[in-house]
C-alpha cells in the first residue's frame, strides 16, 4: 500500500521528559489508524508534530517518499494535513463562516454571501449539516467538532488527525461520527484517529498502534483482536478490570434534593428543578455530557453557588444558599474533590504540607500555623495511599496527576466527611491508580458516608455506583438502576430521551 | 449658536483622544493591552514638534510623529511578543520612557512656536457641499485636515476590522491565538505589524496636541488623555465605530471647564476638570455591570506561545 506519512524516530521532550522516545508511525492512503493509548502516552504529542504545533527533538518526517521538515502549521496545512484537537481551536464569538475561512489564503474582501453557499454545499457533501452563519456558542460539542472537521476540509486536507473526538460525544453523536469518518475514508482522505477507548479503536480502524509512555509498544492489523490483549499492551501489565460494588445497608438519607434550580450568571437557567435523595453508604453516579449542569450541582451543594432557589437537605438541615464557612459552622462535614485540581482543590505552587495545612489551620488554636501537625499528617498520607513523591516538601505541581489526586482526595477523606462529592475523580489517571482511587471511595462508603461521583466513563459508572442519574441540559432525565440498563441506555437518557425502566427515583 | 461652537470645539478637543483610541483599539484586537498610550502620544508630540521645527516640512512632522510611535510599539512589541514580558509592567515602562524622552528632547523647543508655515496647513478648511449642511456641517465639516484625517482613519479601520480578511485574521488572534495559529495564521507576525501601525496611530494623537491643538511646545502636552483612551477603549467596546462618539464626547467634557467658567458657572475649575476622569469610572462601572457580553477579545493580555500545553 502507498505510505502518505511515515515517522521514524521520533522525539520530543519536554525539559527531561519524554513526551515522545523513538516512536515510528505510518499511514497508508484510505486508511483509519488509531493510535492508542492511556492518556499521557503521547499521542498527542507525536501528533502535534504532525500538525507543526510540536518541533521534534530528532526523527524524521516522511511525506509521499520525500524527507519533510514542518516547521509551522500553516507548513501542514499546506501539505494537506488536517488537525481535529482535543480542546477545539476556535473562536467561540465568531461565526462558523469566519472560524472556518480565518487564515485562508484569499482576496483582501470578504464576500460572506458566497462563501457561505460555498460552506454549505461542502458540509452538505459530508453529511455534516452546518448553518454557516450561527454564531459558534450556541452551538453544542457534537456541532462545534463538525465544523472543526469542516475547517480542515475547506482547506483541502486529505490527511485528518482526530484527537480524541469521541470524548465529548454520546454514544449516538459517536455513532455518526463514525460514519463521517468511514465516508471520507471511501472518499480517499486518509485517518488517524487518537483514543484510549478500546471498542471504539476496535470498530473504527484498519490498523492500531499502541503506544505506551511516550514508546511505541506495537502497531496490529485490526483482526480478530480482544479488548483484553490491546488492554495488556496499553497497561503494560495484566490488570483486573474489576470494580467492586460492595452492598451496605444503612437506611438513613443523608443528602436530600428538592427542586433545585441553579441559576448562571446571565440568569439563564444551569440546572432545572433537581430532586433526588442519598442514603447514607451509597454511591450516586451523575452521567451526562460535559456541561449538562454537574459542575453547578456540585458547587451548589457545596455552598459555591449564588444564584439558587430550591431546598437542600443535609440529614433535614436546609443548606441552600449557605456558603462553605456557614455549612462548617452548623457542624456538617463535607469534601468537594472538583474536576479542577490544580485550580480549585489544591496549590499548585505549595508542598505537600501547606497543601495539608490549607485545611487543617481551620482546626489549630492561635495565630499562627503548625506546620508539625501537618507534615505528620502528610506523611502518613504518602504511606497510606503510595503517593509517589521525592519528600513531603516537593510542589504539588511537580507531581503526577495520579498522585496530585491522591493528594487532594486522601486529604479529604482524612477530615472524615460524611459526603463526598467528588468530579471526574480519575480523569487523566493511569489504570492503577483510577482503581486505588475507586476503592478509596469505596471504603468510605463501606464506613457509612454518601459519595456523589460524576463520572465520564460509563462503564465504571455502571460498576461502581449504586444508582445513576443522568442529567441532559441542566435536567434529570432518569435516576437508574445500574443493574438494569446498558450504557446505550445511558447514552440515550444523556441526550434527553426518557427511559421506561430500570428507574429508581 | 454658543452650542454649535461647542460641539465644534469639542469635535476639535476630541481629536487626540480618537486617534489615541483608533491605535489602542488596533493593537488590543491583536491581543496585547498596551497600556504605554501616554508614553507613545508624547513620543508622536515630540517626534512631530522637533521634526517640524528643525525641516520645517508638515509632511515630515507627520512621518516623524508616525515613526516615532512606531519605534516606541516596537520596543513594546519586542519585549511582549518575541520575550512574551508581562504587557502591563511593558506597557507602563513606554510611558515612563515616552515621558522621559519627550521631556529631555523637549527641553531644546521649551515655549517655541512651530513655523508659520506648518500652521498655516492646519488652518481650517470647510469642505465642499458637505460643510454647508446645516447644523451638522458646521460642527463636523469647518475643520483643519488632520480632524478629517481622523474620520477617515476611524472608518477605515472599521472597515478592516470588519470586512476584511487580514482584519478577520487579526480578531481570531485577537480571540484565541491558538485556533489562529492552526488555521495558518502567523500569529507573531500579525501582532507585530498591529502593534507597530496602532502605536504609529496612536503616536498621532500626540502629535496632534503639539501641531495643531497648542502648536507650542511644552512639558507634559498630554496631560494623562492617553490614559483616557485606554478607558475610551473599553468605552467604545473594542469599536472603531463607537470609538468616534465616545472621543467627541470626551472631548467635550475637556473642554466645558472652561466654557463654563466664561459664563460665570458657579462650580469649581477643579471639579469640572475632574468630570472626564469621573465619566470614565462611571462608564467602567456600568460596563460592568449591564455587559450582556464581553466584547474586549478573549486573549487581550495573554502571552502567545506555540507550544504551551
Amino acid at each position: 500500500m502507498n505510505k502518505v506519512i511515515e515517522l521514524k524516530g521520533i522525539v520530543k521532550k519536554f525539559g527531561t521528559v519524554y513526551a515522545n522516545d523513538q516512536i515510528s508511525f505510518d499511514l497508508s492512503v484510505g486508511e483509519v489508524h488509531a493510535l492508542l493509548g492511556e492518556n499521557g502516552a503521547g499521542k498527542s504529542s507525536l501528533m502535534n508534530v504532525l500538525a507543526g504545533v510540536y518541533q521534534p527533538d530528532d526523527g524524521e518526517i516522511i511525506m509521499n517518499g520525500e524527507r519533510v521538515t514542518i516547521p509551522s502549521p500553516r507548513h501542514s496545512i499546506d501539505m494537506g494535513i488536517g488537525m481535529i484537537h482535543q480542546h477545539f481551536k476556535l473562536v467561540e464569538s465568531h461565526t462558523v463562516l469566519e472560524n472556518m475561512i480565518a487564515g485562508v489564503k484569499s482576496r483582501l474582501f470578504i464576500n460572506y454571501k458566497k462563501l457561505g453557499k460555498e460552506l454549505t454545499e461542502l458540509s452538505q457533501r459530508y453529511g455534516l449539516q452546518i448553518n454557516p452563519f450561527s454564531e459558534l456558542n450556541m452551538l453544542s460539542v457534537a456541532e462545534k467538532q463538525r465544523v472543526e472537521i469542516l475547517k480542515v476540509l475547506y482547506r483541502g486536507a486529505k490527511i485528518l488527525i482526530l484527537d480524541e473526538p469521541t470524548a465529548v460525544l454520546t454514544p449516538q453523536e459517536t455513532a455518526r461520527l463514525f460514519d463521517i469518518i468511514n465516508s471520507l475514508k471511501s472518499d480517499g482522505h486518509s485517518i488517524i484517529f487518537i483514543s484510549h477507548k478500546l471498542d471504539e479503536v476496535i470498530e473504527i480502524s484498519d490498523r492500531i498502534t499502541v503506544l505506551r509512555k511516550g514508546k511505541h509498544i506495537d502497531t496490529l492489523k485490526n483482526e480478530h483482536l480482544s479488548p483484553r490483549s490491546l488492554t495488556n499492551k496499553m497497561v503494560g501489565k495484566a490488570v483486573e478490570l474489576k470494580i467492586e460494588r460492595t452492598k451496605t445497608d444503612y437506611q438513613d438519607i443523608l443528602l436530600e434534593v428538592n427542586n433545585l434550580f441553579v441559576f448562571r450568571p446571565d440568569n439563564s437557567q444551569a440546572l432545572k428543578g433537581l430532586t433526588f435523595k442519598l442514603k447514607q453508604g451509597e454511591i450516586l453516579g451523575v452521567a451526562g455530557v460535559a456541561g449538562s449542569g454537574q459542575k453547578e450541582l456540585c458547587e451548589a451543594i457545596a455552598g459555591l453557588q449564588d444564584k439558587i432557589t430550591g431546598e437542600i437537605l443535609f440529614k433535614s438541615e436546609n443548606i441552600c444558599g449557605k456558603s462553605p464557612r456557614d455549612i462548617i459552622n452548623l457542624g456538617i462535614s463535607m469534601s468537594f474533590v472538583p474536576e479542577d485540581r490544580l485550580g480549585m482543590g489544591l496549590v499548585a505552587g505549595m508542598d505537600l504540607v501547606d497543601n495539608v495545612l490549607l485545611k487543617a489551620y481551620l482546626k489549630q488554636p492561635g495565630i499562627f500555623v503548625n506546620r508539625q501537625e501537618a507534615q505528620k499528617e502528610a506523611l502518613n498520607l504518602i504511606e497510606k495511599l503510595n503517593i509517589d513523591t521525592p519528600s513531603v516538601h516537593t510542589k504539588v505541581s511537580k507531581l503526577s496527576g495520579g498522585n496530585i489526586q491522591k493528594v487532594l482526595l486522601g486529604r479529604e477523606i482524612e477530615l472524615q466527611p460524611e459526603l463526598i462529592i467528588t468530579a471526574y475523580p480519575a480523569r487523566g489517571l493511569d489504570i492503577g491508580s483510577a482503581h486505588k482511587i475507586y476503592d478509596l471511595l469505596n471504603e468510605q462508603k463501606i464506613k457509612g458516608n454518601g459519595i456523589i461521583f460524576i463520572g465520564e466513563d460509563l462503564d465504571v459508572l455502571l460498576k461502581i455506583a449504586d444508582k445513576i442519574m443522568v442529567l441532559c441540559d441542566g435536567e434529570v432525565t432518569g435516576i437508574v438502576d445500574p443493574d438494569l440498563v446498558t450504557r446505550e441506555d445511558l447514552g440515550y437518557m444523556m441526550a434527553g430521551k426518557k427511559l421506561e425502566r430500570g428507574e429508581v427515583g | 449658536m454658543s452650542v454649535l461652537i461647542f460641539l465644534k470645539a469639542a469635535i476639535h478637543a476630541g481629536t487626540p483622544l480618537l486617534f489615541a483610541t483608533l491605535g489602542e483599539v488596533l493593537t488590543e484586537k491583536s491581543g496585547n493591552l498596551n497600556l504605554g498610550v501616554e508614553g507613545l502620544m508624547l513620543l508622536g508630540a515630540i517626534g512631530g514638534f522637533s521634526a517640524g521645527m528643525i525641516t520645517q516640512s508638515t509632511v515630515v512632522a507627520i512621518l516623524a510623529a508616525l515613526l516615532a510611535g512606531a519605534l516606541g510599539g516596537l520596543i513594546y512589541a519586542f519585549l511582549t511578543v518575541t520575550l512574551r514580558a508581562n504587557q502591563v509592567v511593558t506597557g507602563l515602562s513606554l510611558t515612563i520612557f515616552g515621558t522621559g524622552v519627550a521631556g529631555f528632547v523637549g527641553k531644546l523647543f521649551m515655549g517655541r512656536n512651530l513655523p508659520e508655515n506648518i500652521k498655516a496647513v492646519f488652518g481650517a478648511r470647510p469642505l465642499p457641499i458637505l460643510s454647508r449642511i446645516p447644523v451638522l456641517g458646521t460642527i463636523f465639516f469647518q475643520h483643519n485636515v488632520f480632524i478629517y484625517g481622523g474620520y477617515l482613519i476611524a472608518i477605515a479601520l472599521g472597515i478592516y476590522l470588519y470586512k476584511s480578511k487580514p482584519g478577520l485574521n487579526l480578531r481570531t488572534i485577537g480571540e484565541n491565538p491558538h485556533a489562529a495559529d492552526a488555521s495558518g495564521i502567523n500569529v507573531n507576525r500579525y501582532k507585530y505589524l498591529h502593534i507597530l501601525a496602532g502605536s504609529a496611530i496612536s503616536a498621532l494623537g500626540g502629535a496632534y496636541l503639539s501641531l495643531v491643538y497648542v502648536p507650542v511646545w511644552q512639558e507634559n502636552v498630554t496631560a494623562g488623555r492617553g490614559w483616557i483612551a485606554v478607558a475610551l477603549v473599553i468605552f467604545s467596546m473594542w469599536n472603531p465605530y463607537k470609538a468616534i462618539a465616545g472621543a467627541y464626547l470626551f472631548g467635550g467634557l475637556d473642554i466645558i471647564g472652561f466654557r463654563l467658567q466664561q459664563i460665570n458657572f458657579p462650580l469649581s475649575q477643579y471639579i469640572i476638570d475632574m468630570f472626564p476622569y469621573i465619566i470614565t469610572i462611571v462608564v467602567l462601572v456600568f460596563s460592568s455591570i449591564y455587559k450582556k457580553r464581553d466584547h474586549s477579545p478573549s486573549a487581550l493580555g495573554v502571552s502567545f506561545f506555540r507550544e504551551d500545553r
